[in-house]
């Protein structure tokens, strides 16, 4: 199809600047009118971004104004950083910074290595079968919603006849409140991200894994090199940047702290450790009806996610690895 | 690849394989003690314990929950937006990626770069509660498919992979005087067919597991998906799901939230073995740089 542009150009030596702009004008012209089956296929997929991506950017100007529904984005009044400064000095502002930084960092230290190792694992099994067999069980709960996940939990954990708070109180005689404690949440929050995403977080680990060459094995082992030599000779430096991409990926995710399972989680006594940023976005802004205030910390919450996704970029690049964008 | 069976390796081997067996037993046991409760009779239920095979079977929770509309409309519901959804999402997705496969078509950079950006910043949820608002969506089914009638990511995978088929068959078909859309429905999409599966099965799953959406945009009862009436009956503890005239004494309260998460998580699992010989497939071509 390319072939199509090579023709017109060679049919005449464009003479003056005037004359080659012309021809350039008649050639987008002629490719418009080609192609254009091809746009009116565009248009509903741009139709929809613009609707539902870029429209919505636009309306993150509400959180400069005193937005009111019958107003409009258009029409209500520009009041500058007033939201902002509220929200930086509403003594909520740290809680709520806290919280989101210990959930994440709770999540990097706990969870992020565990797919790893477990795909080590898996990777050093012989038998097919097996290997096979652990595969399809461990993926299933990440296609279970979040609402299952924390339903189950709900259900084993609570002190109303919950399986393990039984086992519990027949060891000790007590019973945990596991979900309204809030000395408990992130403990639950963590442990509910791991059975849930740890066994599909082998699947890129164990795909980087399938592309060593064996002979690197073999020759290794005739040089005499154990188990834990080839594991750290071989199979850790093929998934080195796999590891670090995905690290990027989190630290420029590290303000989403999972929303739909810590709003299913937060209950009024655990609020103090529970409360996120996403979560606080919500109950100011659909429930309360302070929708420039929301806006304008649902804003703070994109801009510094997107500040941290660029700058992680930036900095796997100097480690030499390819970045993600 | 034999490893020398010295007694270390062999330990080694050993402490693996359990490890992992239990890892992948934990993974199920929490779906088995769920379906377990849900079919055993309220007596047996009533003396606790850990179920994994009922010894007295007993429907008797699922006739509760079936007594009322309230779980087999929010069923309904469920499998239409999944339906009518994943057929909106597998149309848009398809009908854009197409075109903007295609390297010499003008102005395709700069709408790839517009959907990149989509990737990397957002309006959020206020604004974009507002947008749907005015199109008078809220409180109707739509504002469960069209606001996510596209994954950015999922179009850009789609890009890659019809980038990859060969232009040969395409020319040929337009000589036989197709148009563009003619080619992409009559060559493209067939040749396609696994690609898209793969993607149908994953949007799919979301549209099942649509939560939040549903709290955000709906506010009738009678239009909610399945999982917020989950939430509703096993967090909340609140809706009563059966018909009044069942003597309440006569279910237990726990075989009934584990008899709607069944309900919940079943279609899940039923698709779950076509999704699993996709899925690998689908990763791969994820890691795809666009």
């Amino acid at each position: 199809m390319e072939t199509n542009q090579a023709p017109t150009e060679a049919n005449a030596v464009p003479q003056t600047k005037r004359e080659l702009r012309m021809q350039k004008r008649r050639q987008l012209l002629r490719d418009l009118v080609r192609d254009r089956w091809m746009y009116l296929m565009l248009l509903p997929g741009v139709l929809y971004f613009v609707i539902f991506k870029y429209v919505p950017m636009y309306g993150v100007s509400m959180a400069f104004q005193d937005y009111k529904p019958y107003t409009g984005f258009f029409g209500s009044p520009w009041v500058g950083f007033k939201h902002f400064e509220r929200f930086f000095s509403e003594p909520q502002f740290w809680m709520l910074f806290r919280n989101t930084i210990v959930l994440a960092l709770y999540n990097l230290i706990f969870f992020f290595p565990l797919p790893i190792i477990l795909a080590l694992m898996l990777n050093e099994l012989r038998r097919e079968r097996f290997k096979r067999f652990v595969q399809t069980l461990i993926y299933i709960p990440h296609f279970v919603s979040w609402v299952v996940v924390v339903g189950i939990f709900y259900i084993l954990f609570t002190t109303e006849n919950g399986i393990l708070n039984e086992i519990i109180y027949q060891i000790t005689g007590e019973k945990i409140a596991f979900l309204l404690e809030k000395d408990w949440f992130r403990t639950m929050i963590v442990s509910q991200s791991i059975w849930k995403e740890v066994g599909w977080g082998t699947v890129i680990f164990l795909a980087a894994l399938a592309g060593v060459d064996l002979q690197q094995y073999e020759a290794a082992r005739i040089d005499g090199a154990g188990r834990w030599r080839q594991l750290w000779h071989i199979t850790l430096p093929a998934i080195r940047s796999t590891i670090i991409i995905l690290l990027i990926l989190r630290l420029g995710n590290f303000l989403d702290s999972g929303f739909e399972q810590i709003f299913l989680m937060i209950t009024p006594t655990n609020r103090e450790v529970s409360e996120v940023f996403d979560t606080y976005v919500y109950t100011k802004g659909m429930t309360q009806a302070q929708y420039s205030y929301s806006a304008a910390v649902g804003l703070f919450k994109s801009f510094v996610g997107l500040i941290l996704v660029l700058g992680s970029n930036w900095m796997a690049k100097r480690f030499g690895e390819e970045g993600v964008y | 690849m034999r490893q020398d069976q010295t007694w270390g390796n062999r330990l080694f081997d050993i402490i693996n394989h359990s490890i992992l067996f239990i890892v992948a037993i934990l993974c199920v046991m929490p779906f088995i003690y769920v379906l377990a409760v849900s079919f055993a009779s309220p007596a047996e239920v009533a003396k606790g314990g850990l179920i994994l095979w009922p010894k007295e079977w007993s429907l008797v929770s699922y006739q509760y929950i079936f007594s009322s509309d309230t779980l087999p409309r929010s069923l309904l519901v469920s499998i239409y937006i999944t339906v009518v959804g994943t057929f909106i999402n597998l149309a848009f997705t398809s009908l854009m990626a197409y075109p903007l496969s295609k390297p010499h078509l003008r102005g395709r950079n700069p709408i790839l770069l517009g959907v990149l950006i989509t990737m990397l910043f957002s309006g959020g949820m206020i604004p974009t509660y507002f947008v749907v608002n005015a199109l008078n969506m809220t409180n109707t089914l739509w504002s469960l498919m069209i606001p996510s009638a596209i994954s950015a990511f999922n179009l850009i995978v789609l890009k890659n992979f019809f980038q990859q088929i060969p232009d040969g068959l395409e020319d040929s078909a337009k000589i036989d005087g197709c148009n563009d859309m003619g080619v992409l429905i009559r060559i493209v999409l067939p040749l396609s067919l696994p690609a898209m599966a793969t993607f149908g099965l994953f949007y799919a799953v979301a549209h099942w597991n649509t939560f939040f959406n549903a709290i955000l945009y709906i506010n009738d009862n009678d239009k909610w998906p399945i999982q917020v009436l989950l939430r509703e009956i096993v967090i909340l503890a609140q809706s009563r799901v059966g018909d009044s005239s069942f003597d309440e004494m006569d279910v237990q309260p726990l075989t009934i939230r584990m008899a709607v998460i069944v309900f919940a998580t079943v279609p899940i699992l039923l698709v779950y073995p076509f999704l699993q010989k996709h899925f690998a497939k689908g990763v791969m071509l994820g890691s795809v740089k666009g």
